[in-house]
Parts: C-alpha cells; sequence; structure tokens
C-alpha cells in the first residue's frame, strides 16, 4: 500500500498531465459528436459578453455595407406589396378585405426572428457564428439562420439563455439539401475545408445540363429551412469521370467574411415532422409487425 | 506591478489578441491559422511549479476554446505544451530555478538562440498535438503534415515579432534583492 502512495507521488505531475487531457479530449469528442459539452451553456454567456462588446465597435465600420443589403431587401420585398397591382383593362380594381389574414385555410408554417451576429470566423475548418438571441428569444436547436440579403448561413446547433452557436455552411460536418432551380435536381451541399469563398456540391446528374450561375436553393427535404431560398450560384462545374455526377463549386450568396444582421427561421412543425419521422421508423423497423 | 497581475494581464491580451484579431483576419489560405496565444505559456516564470504549470495551461486552452467552440481542443494541446515546458527549459539551460538572473524565459535570460529553439521545439509540439486532433476528425495525412510545418513557421514568424516589439524590459536578480 505504501509504495503505491509512494508511487502516485513520484509520478503526481504526470498523473495530472494525464487527467487534464482525459478531462479535455472528453470535452472534444463529445462535442465533435453530438454539439455538447459541460458547462457550455456557462462559457457561451461568458463569450457572449465579449462578443456583445466587440460587436459595437465593428459595427462601426460594417454599418455601410449592412445598409446597402438592407435596403435592396427592403427594395425586394416592397416590390411585392399588393399596392403595387391594378387590374388595367377592366373598372374593377384590386381592394383588399378588412380582415387582412385569411384566417380560414391557412396555417402559419414558418416564424422568422431578426439577430446581431456577435462573433463569426471564416478561418477553421469548423466555423461557428454567435448571435445574441437565445432560448429567453424562443430561439431552439435545429433552426435555420439567414443572411439579411437572404442567403442561406446555417443552422442553430447550440442555445444558452441569451445566445446562441450557429454552425455556418463553412463547417465540414454541414449537410444541407439543396436544389438547382432550373433543372429541379436535388443535390447535397457540403464544405471541403479548402476555401471559404466556395461550397461544393454533389448527387447532381450527369444528365442535367448546368451553366454557370446557376441558382441553387434550399431543398424541399429539410426539417430546418423553408424550401426555395437562396443558397448560392455555380461558380464551376467539375464533371466526375469515375462517377455519373457533378462536382460542382458553389459561390455563396451569403457574404460569410461581412456576416451582420441575420434572420432565424422557425419551423412551427419541426416537432410534429420529427416525431412523425420516428414513428414511421418504428412502425416499419418493428420486428413484431414485420409479417404483414 | 506583481507577478500575478501582470500575468493576468497578459493572459486576458494573449487570448483577446488571438480571439479579435487573429482569428479575424481574412482567409490566406488553408494551410496558415495564424497562433499565438501560447505565447503566454513560454512567457511564464521560470519558477512556476509544474502542477500549476498544467493547471494554468489547461485553462488558457479553455478559455479560447469556449471563443472558437471547439471544447477541448486547444486544452489538450496547451497542457502538453505545459508538461513538456520544463523539460525543454532543462536541457537548453540546465540550471535551478533560483539561480536564473531573470524571472522569466526571453532572449535576454536565455539568449536568442536557446530562446528560439525552446520556442520552436514547444511551439512544434503544441500544433502537432492540436493539428493531429482535428486530422482525426477531418483531413488527409499529406495536409496534416504541411498544415503542421506552414502553421509553426507562421507561429514562430509572430513570436519573433512579439519579442522584437515587446522588448520585456526585466530587472537582473541578484541576491540582495
Amino acid at each position: 500500500m505504501r509504495n503505491i502512495f509512494l508511487f502516485i507521488r513520484r509520478f503526481f505531475t504526470f498523473f495530472v498531465f494525464l487527467a487534464l487531457q482525459a478531462v479535455a479530449l472528453w470535452f472534444l469528442f463529445s462535442y465533435n459528436k453530438f454539439h455538447q459539452a459541460k458547462g457550455l451553456g456557462v462559457a457561451n454567456e461568458i463569450t457572449g459578453w465579449f462578443n456583445t462588446r466587440y460587436n459595437t465597435l465593428e459595427d462601426f465600420f460594417t454599418m455601410r455595407e449592412e445598409n446597402r443589403r438592407l435596403l435592396q431587401m427592403n427594395d425586394s420585398l416592397i416590390n411585392l406589396l399588393p399596392s403595387n397591382f391594378i387590374v388595367s383593362d377592366t373598372t374593377i380594381t384590386l381592394t383588399r378585405d378588412s380582415i387582412p389574414y385569411d384566417t380560414t385555410g391557412k396555417l402559419r408554417q414558418y416564424v422568422w426572428r431578426e439577430a446581431q451576429v456577435l462573433y463569426n470566423t471564416v478561418n477553421a475548418d469548423k466555423n461557428y457564428v454567435q448571435i445574441n438571441r437565445g432560448s429567453n428569444h424562443g430561439i431552439q436547436d435545429h433552426m435555420g439562420v439567414f443572411s439579411s440579403d437572404g442567403g442561406l448561413v446555417g443552422q442553430v446547433v447550440n442555445v444558452s439563455p441569451n445566445f446562441s452557436q450557429v454552425m455556418s455552411l463553412l463547417h465540414v460536418q454541414n449537410k444541407v439539401n439543396v436544389l438547382i432551380r432550373r433543372t429541379n435536381s436535388t443535390g447535397t451541399l457540403y464544405w471541403d475545408g479548402r476555401d471559404p469563398r466556395f461550397l461544393n456540391l454533389k448527387d447532381i446528374p450527369r444528365s442535367d445540363s448546368l451553366v454557370l450561375g446557376d441558382t441553387i436553393v434550399t431543398g424541399k427535404f429539410s426539417l430546418s429551412f423553408p424550401p426555395g431560398y437562396l443558397v448560392g450560384t455555380i461558380a464551376e462545374i467539375i464533371p466526375d469521370a469515375s462517377t455519373n455526377f457533378y462536382v460542382l463549386k458553389i459561390r455563396p450568396t451569403a457574404n460569410f467574411n461581412n456576416l451582420q444582421q441575420v434572420m432565424v427561421v422557425e419551423n412551427l412543425f419541426f416537432n410534429d415532422l420529427k416525431t412523425l419521422e420516428k414513428e414511421t421508423k418504428r412502425k416499419v423497423d418493428d420486428p413484431k409487425r414485420s409479417a404483414r | 506591478m506583481s507577478e500575478l497581475l501582470r500575468n493576468i494581464i497578459r493572459f486576458t491580451l494573449f487570448i483577446l489578441v488571438q480571439v479579435y484579431v487573429l482569428n479575424k483576419i481574412p482567409h490566406l489560405h488553408r494551410f496558415i491559422v495564424p497562433y499565438l496565444y501560447f505565447l503566454f505559456l513560454l512567457w511564464l516564470p521560470f519558477g512556476i511549479s509544474r502542477i500549476g504549470l498544467l493547471v494554468v495551461g489547461f485553462l488558457t486552452g479553455l478559455a479560447l476554446d469556449f471563443f472558437t467552440m471547439t471544447p477541448g481542443l486547444h486544452a489538450a494541446a496547451c497542457v502538453l505544451l505545459a508538461y513538456c515546458r520544463p523539460f525543454v527549459i532543462n536541457i537548453l539551460t540546465p540550471k535551478d530555478p533560483n539561480e536564473f538572473n531573470y524571472r522569466e524565459p526571453s532572449p535576454r535570460a536565455m539568449g536568442w538562440t536557446p530562446y528560439l529553439v525552446y520556442a520552436l521545439v514547444l511551439t512544434i509540439v503544441h500544433h502537432g498535438y492540436l493539428v493531429l486532433l482535428e486530422w482525426l476528425s477531418f483531413g488527409s495525412f499529406f495536409g496534416f503534415l504541411v498544415k503542421v510545418a506552414s502553421t509553426s513557421a507562421i507561429s514562430m514568424l509572430l513570436i519573433i515579432a512579439t519579442e522584437m516589439l515587446f522588448p520585456r524590459r526585466m530587472k537582473f536578480r541578484t541576491n540582495i534583492a
């Protein structure tokens, strides 16, 4: 027994080293797998405080660019207002009912919330965006995030009371279902970690006739993003000789170097759809019911 | 200024510079990530206990990790660096901590060449382990080697620039003081 204690005392530094390594690696691997780690909520609040201070400074330099983007977005939306349109070749003009929304047949599926980007990098393999909205403001995991000019930015992965972390499209574990608007073919958007100016798109069959500049929009199979929103444009087409698919380079619409105001979109049916998916899987996989 | 206060200020400055300046510079190349924050660990006094050094290393890494959202990544690398530091110092300047004429490692205390070797070895240890951990989850072996080399080169450049821009004026310790 005494020898054991002597042994421990002799190599105490080494044991402390091993213990700290174990803690660090445990944090790292559990985070890489589940995007969860101990004490992350508190840490998020602290880094959020610092990042807020930094952001007020940064705003001075990016305000002009941000105003331009906002004005463009407003411009495109104001053009959609019903007051812009009249039916010209009859005497009847289009008027609106006093009840502005049809409450009978429509259900709202998506809710948009504005948020401000506090911290954002493009240099790492795994880039995250921190925003100043958290669970107190109704943000939850899996919500989609779009930039102020309408381009897809990423997905919320971690929420603390006042701040949340968004997995940016510039993250090597990121996979998004997208659509080429002109040909309607579905592919998977990912990032190979090389160049933050370009994303990659796979699974587009070679039978499609693509041109540079074709628009990529969010796909129909995602629970986090509403379909049909801008993601980027095709910047380079590389036919993959070994398979029947293209490998495409995509220029993202959102400017990741200069991300200031973003919108967080919530799918109100997320839990419904998720439960349905799970239930279906359970029913199909249930061994007792396999003999149909 | 007391030793503790000086090191707390340094810690804050190094983390803030790493997070808000070096991590925010526009993308240069995928193999080049400028790291400087671990210079804080190289500048800690000679007299610090080995356990204390490990704990400080862990906290430094973790502080940066929470900003970059990679919990444990830099902490693991910093703990390894902190563990290796006393050995490297022992090899380069085999002295008892009480015999040093200056309080902490610096070009003046050790001479430029030993100091640069000291910085280079620990930089490679830090980056080697850091990039290895990144490589485990993503990347190729060739990328790993090139990234260790290029990132270490950039870090050495930053360390030399820092040493020249901010020469630490330290009192020569005598037996009387």
